[in-house]
């Protein structure tokens, strides 16, 4: 049916933010052909919008740091639901691969002996977050981006051509992963400019899309955040896991409407900033929940005292793990306490001199006075939960980044679960990206040389059933009038986003979850009738209605564990069950397809999609157990954990 | 909150040609430039395309033109037009029209690709990097860019004479030679590259006559002219024309 462009590569790499880019320079480095594939313009990915920084035990600021701290904290922060060997391998890696990116030209932000300097986040026991000013995002992706530049520069000497080994196919946009024989056989996707369709044949396929913002209405993420991977991943046949942890990140935001869930970045906080109420309170000291207590301090003195002298005082609570600081902010909100446009108030205003600010948060600074017409070092901000990002993800294994169930599908960064069990620390997502990242690359590229030829050749009939998928919005508007008139795309991924941001949010209840379920099920069937108008040439309605299956896919997901899961526990918060649960401690939920035959088994309607399995996940490695107190154990792990 | 409808002309077309198409649309309190095009595109003009990622101008993917001026447009807000102002929206004059307002950028990428990459120095062991701070403020000046190439679109230089892209790597690029030149451990010379020289013969940095249009349109405020181009210029010329630098040269490669 279809004549579709075919190449040939060794590993393929969806996604170029942090984690992709990272998974490109190793793949390349071990020898693999490598192509980068990505929606938008090479360079533009989301984690430029990563602002305080990248959390690395390298001790800089203070000496007593080291992997065992970083792998506590990391674990206290996701309540110890975090696949606990990637929160190891992560924390003893981190510190090299920030060291590296110093070899391909980074600049952070220096100490006076001229070493990295580190910052205080939320979670985190030591200043451990490398940072340039608040936009470390913007300097990791130049860094990579520029890595990229120098390996294509490497091959142009040796080959006479830039992208012999590695290139980046930019404004692309990937649609299904393919399979022979029930093993990875390359990509199928479109090329958004010219809206022609492709085929890259490759033994491996390294996920690394990010998360699924944009299927919540007051969210920090970009367009991109559709769930691309999460879908194409589930949709190939393997399993998400515990997608019910959504992380809302405690400041965005709130005013004017149109920037409303933009982020304002922790080191607001980790720099000095404080919340208050409408009463002028400190609110956060009444929210220290019982596992933090003895971690926090009990009086604003010593908060403040902290910040020059933490080895006598604990950290102000401002500075809880991000779920608490969120959730006491709605509760503040609710009580009547909030600020006149529905948030509380953030401020550095008093606590800082107004240069100080303005040379510490220079990104802030801007974005207040030209969006918000705030002067944030004259004025408090307002501030309020956003949707920030997924902790479940792509189900993997620990060291290998391969995912389950589908040889030769690899996964890293936001898009891959399990790092951050039931929430995410700040800092700990650029780290992740680059640790994982790399470790992608490396089996990636392993795996496709041990691949060997012959290798999996892609056949006709799948690449034209994923392109009939591709094409259906254009044929929409003519199907049949029985089904109903023609959906605009537009229309329902906003209902799509208040539906999931109202019944599947920050503070969730069984009913609103199943009303969540019927809605989806509704918007699904609409779907399919989402039509749109003009040709293939860049039309962002079509790419909307193409990425609504991706949306809707995860969606369900979201909801589905969300509801299963009947305690709160980091980025889920019941209130029905609103205590943590040491029996849910080892219990992860994994979402699948419940007709994995194929096909076009994304588009079916009524029915729900999704399957839901629970899995007793491994008991904790006993030396890593022993890194913490029993007294600490025992909130967490369930008795028979703890005597085994 | 008070809504108006305010007029729009935006620029419709492709390669082949087009023009400008006149909207009328809903504005609301708060609201940039950006916010309308997507109004536009969910209520009157679904397949209207735009680039943008972030929306908080930190990704550098919405340039285009507002009323003839170089504009991020998640960062123009309404309220700096009066209410009864009709507000033209075309695409980056300086590069090739792909559809609406979004325009071939693959002009940067090119010259991005030629200059050459930071050098490593050698014997020192990823982790032991030390840099004073006052060192590297001077290059993070300029990794602050966003790469919105809204200095390559207004630069007078190729602006209006597609015949000096060839030669001529633009503002972005002259500063990111700065950029590297400025780096406290770029060991290029060490290697045998100098990177004020190519700055003058292979990026023309001569083509540049500082009238700052450059630092004017930039969106994070980097002083482009001020303290990228003319000390690479000073520098380029020390080592053109004085014989003293020629000679040190001469002698410490020796």
């Amino acid at each position: 049916m279809s004549v579709v462009d075919r190449q040939e590569w060794d590993v393929v790499v969806v996604g170029a933010g942090g984690a992709g880019l990272r998974a490109a320079v190793e793949a390349r480095e071990r020898g693999a052909r490598t192509a980068v594939i990505c929606k938008s313009l090479f360079g533009k990915a989301h984690t430029v919008m990563a602002e305080g920084g990248i959390a690395a035990a390298m001790g800089n600021v203070n000496s007593g740091d080291n992997w065992q701290v970083h792998f506590r904290d990391t674990m206290r922060g996701g309540k110890f639901l975090n696949q606990w060997r990637m929160a190891e391998l992560h924390a003893q890696e981190a510190p090299r691969r920030v060291w590296e990116l110093e070899t391909w030209g980074a600049l952070f932000d220096r100490t006076k002996d001229g070493r990295i300097s580190q910052r205080n986040f939320g979670g985190h026991e030591y200043p451990r977050l490398a940072h340039v000013g608040d936009r470390t995002g913007l300097e990791l992706i130049r860094t990579l981006q520029q890595k990229i530049v120098a390996l294509q520069q490497e091959d142009f000497r040796e080959t006479g051509d830039h992208e012999s080994r590695l290139k980046v196919f930019q404004e692309c946009t990937v649609t299904r992963v393919l399979k022979e024989e029930g093993q990875v056989s390359g990509v199928f996707g479109y090329e958004r400019e010219s809206g022609r369709f492709f085929v890259l044949e490759a033994p491996a396929v390294v996920i690394a899309t990010g998360g699924i913002g944009k299927s919540f209405k007051v969210t920090s993420n970009s367009w991109e955040y559709t769930g691309d991977g999460h879908a194409l991943a589930l949709l190939a046949g393997a399993p998400l896991l515990n997608m019910e942890f959504v992380q809302f990140h405690p400041t965005g935001m709130v005013w004017p409407p149109s920037v409303k869930g933009i982020l304002v970045t922790e080191s607001v906080r980790g720099d000095g900033g404080v919340l208050r109420n409408s009463e002028g309170k400190r609110f956060m000291f009444d929210y220290i929940p019982d596992v933090f207590k003895e971690k926090y301090a009990e009086s604003e003195e010593e908060g403040d005292r902290w910040y020059d002298d933490p080895d006598h005082n604990r950290r102000p609570p401002e500075l809880l793990p991000r779920d608490e600081v969120a959730r006491a902010i709605n509760a503040e909100v609710k009580a009547g306490r909030g600020s006149p446009h529905g948030g509380v108030f953030l401020d550095v205003s008093t606590r800082m001199p107004a240069e100080v600010i303005r040379r510490r948060l220079p990104s802030m600074y801007h974005q207040f006075k030209e969006l918000a017409d705030v002067d944030i070092t004259a004025e408090a901000m307002e501030v309020g939960p956003t949707c920030h990002y997924v902790m479940g993800g792509i189900a993997v294994d620990s060291d290998s980044a391969a995912a389950r169930g589908v040889p030769g599908l690899f996964a890293a960064g936001e898009v891959a679960g399990g790092m951050h069990g039931s929430n995410r620390l700040g800092g700990n997502s650029l780290s992740d990206l680059l640790v994982f990242g790399r470790r992608a690359g490396l089996h990636a590229a392993e795996y496709a040389s041990r691949a060997g030829a012959p290798r999996p050749r892609v056949d006709d009939a799948q690449v034209d059933a994923a392109a009939a998928e591709a094409l259906r919005p254009f044929s929409a508007e003519g199907g049949e009038p029985a089904d109903g008139p023609p959906e605009n795309p537009y229309t329902l991924h906003q209902e799509l986003q208040q539906t999931m941001n109202d019944l599947v949010g920050i503070i969730r209840r069984e009913h609103e979850m199943e009303q969540a379920l019927r809605k989806l099920a509704e918007l699904r069937v609409r779907a399919r009738r989402a039509g749109v108008e003009g040709h293939r040439q860049f039309n962002p309605g079509w790419h909307l209605a193409l990425d609504l299956r991706n949306m809707l896919l995860v969606s369900e997901c979201v909801a589905r564990a969300a509801l299963e899961r009947t305690e709160s526990r980091g980025g889920h918060t019941r209130e029905d069950h609103a205590a943590m649960e040491r029996t849910w401690r080892n219990v992860n939920l994994l979402c699948a397809l419940t007709d994995p035959s194929g096909g076009l088994a994304g588009t079916d309607t009524v029915r729900g999609r999704i399957t839901l399995t629970r899995e007793t996940t491994e008991p904790i490695r006993p030396d890593l157990l022993a890194l913490f107190e029993k007294e600490e154990l025992v909130k967490y792990l369930a008795e028979e954990e703890l005597y085994e | 909150m008070s809504s108006y409808e305010a007029r729009f002309k935006v620029w419709r077309g492709d390669a082949e040609g087009g023009g400008l198409e006149d909207f009328a649309v809903e504005v609301n309190d708060g609201e940039v430039v950006l916010d309308i095009v997507h109004r536009l595109q969910a209520t009157q003009a679904p397949d209207l395309a735009v680039r943008w990622n972030c929306k908080a101008g930190k990704c550098g993917s919405c340039s285009a033109e507002v009323n003839g001026r170089p504009r991020l447009l998640c960062m123009t807000r309404m309220s700096v037009f009066r209410r009864d102002e009709t507000i033209t929206v075309t695409p980056l004059r300086a590069f090739p029209v792909i559809r609406d307002l979004v325009t071939d950028v693959g002009f940067n990428y090119t010259k991005a690709r030629q200059v050459p990459a930071f050098v490593p120095p050698e014997g020192v062991a990823a982790g032991e990097y030390r840099m004073t701070q006052e060192d590297v403020d001077r290059s993070q000046e300029f990794r602050k860019c966003i790469e919105c190439f809204l200095c390559q679109d207004v630069c007078h230089v190729v602006r209006d004479h597609e015949e000096n892209k060839p030669a001529f790597a633009g503002p972005r690029f002259l500063m990111r030679v700065a950029e590297l030149d400025m780096h406290p451990l770029d060991a290029a010379e060490e290697a045998g590259l100098d990177r004020k020289r190519t700055a003058q013969d292979e990026h023309g940095l001569g083509y540049c006559n500082i009238t700052k249009c450059c630092t004017e349109v930039c969106p994070e405020g980097i002083r482009i002219t001020d303290n990228a181009l003319i000390p690479l210029k000073e520098r380029a010329a020390d080592r053109k024309y004085d014989p003293l630098v020629w000679l040190g040269n001469r002698i410490r490669r020796r």
